[in-house]
């Protein structure tokens, strides 16, 4: 097992970095190739929890799909780096904004500290259940209204884009 | 051994602590950015860090229903993503602007 602690080690000081690069850097495609970073390092820890489908289609769905449409869109916007506006300092906002954040992350923190959960290693099952077969099995038995549902979802989402994103072409009398 | 030992595995909290920091981590990025692409990717953050916690206690707990809530979420995601894309591209293309602090035609 102390594999596993080495792992997450570093898969967890990866995935934090690259989330904090992504969303500190001023230009819009290195902050989408360290998102593509985080998607790895994620995928990473879901290896060291034995789920190994999740992993693979993080890295399928997220890394290739999602990302492939996030660079693209940025290349075809011709985008620069961003600029901070000189007008924008407006410190009493942005404090409130951290103090927002920070007080929601120590309410979180705080509620797992305050009540460990006792689980210290993974479920003896958990090598099983996160195969490929056993979550096709349950995909289609137990979930299969949910997987139909999400079936039409896409196909909303796919005549939804198509028609937000199409040109306008006006009507020839 | 000395008075500091290593764990010889990560506790489920461990797991759980890493992703309240990753959902974190998105929030400040959709409340401090200006470009909506960015703060998409935030959000994709944070659907993440859900999906880490949802994983952990699908592993640790021995249940595979967590698993299966991370695959419809990422599909959700994944159509989340074509359609707010969409969007940016439809307000890009009528206010040449991806800066949501020059959109404000929806404002009161």
């Amino acid at each position: 097992m102390e594999l596993q602690v080495l792992l997450f080690t570093i898969f967890a000081i990866g995935a934090v970095t690259t989330a904090l690069l992504t969303i500190t850097r001023r230009n819009p495609v290195s902050s989408a190739m360290n998102l593509v970073a985080h998607f790895f390092m994620l995928s990473g820890l879901y290896l060291t929890m034995e789920a190994q489908f999740v992993a693979a289609v993080q890295v399928l769905v997220y890394a290739g799909a999602i990302m492939v449409l996030v660079v693209f869109v940025i290349m075809l916007l011709n985008l620069g780096k961003e600029q901070q506006l000189a007008e924008r300092g407006n410190a009493v906002r942005q404090t409130l904004a951290f103090a927002t954040a920070g007080m929601f992350a120590v309410m979180m923190i705080m509620a797992v500290v305050g009540g460990p959960s006792g689980k210290t290693a993974l479920h003896e099952n958990a090598a099983m259940i996160g195969t490929t077969e056993n979550i096709g099995q349950v995909l289609f038995t137990e979930y299969l209204f949910p997987f139909e549902a999400v079936s039409l979802l896409l196909l909303a989402a796919l005549i939804g884009s198509v028609i937000l994103a199409k040109r306008h072409i006006k009507e020839e009398a | 051994m000395g008075a500091f030992s290593l764990p010889t595995s990560i506790p489920l909290d461990y797991y759980l602590i890493l992703s309240a920091v990753l959902f974190v981590t998105g929030v400040v990025g959709v409340i401090t950015r200006r470009n909506a692409i960015i703060i998409f990717m935030s959000i994709e953050l944070m659907l993440n860090a859900v999906n880490l916690s949802m994983v952990a206690f699908s592993a640790f707990l021995g249940d595979v229903a967590g698993q299966m809530f991370v695959f419809f979420i990422m599909a959700v995601a994944a159509a989340e993503a074509a359609v707010g894309l969409a969007i940016v591209l439809a307000l890009f293309r009528n206010r040449r602007t991806v800066y949501v602090d020059e959109v404000n035609i929806m404002k009161w």
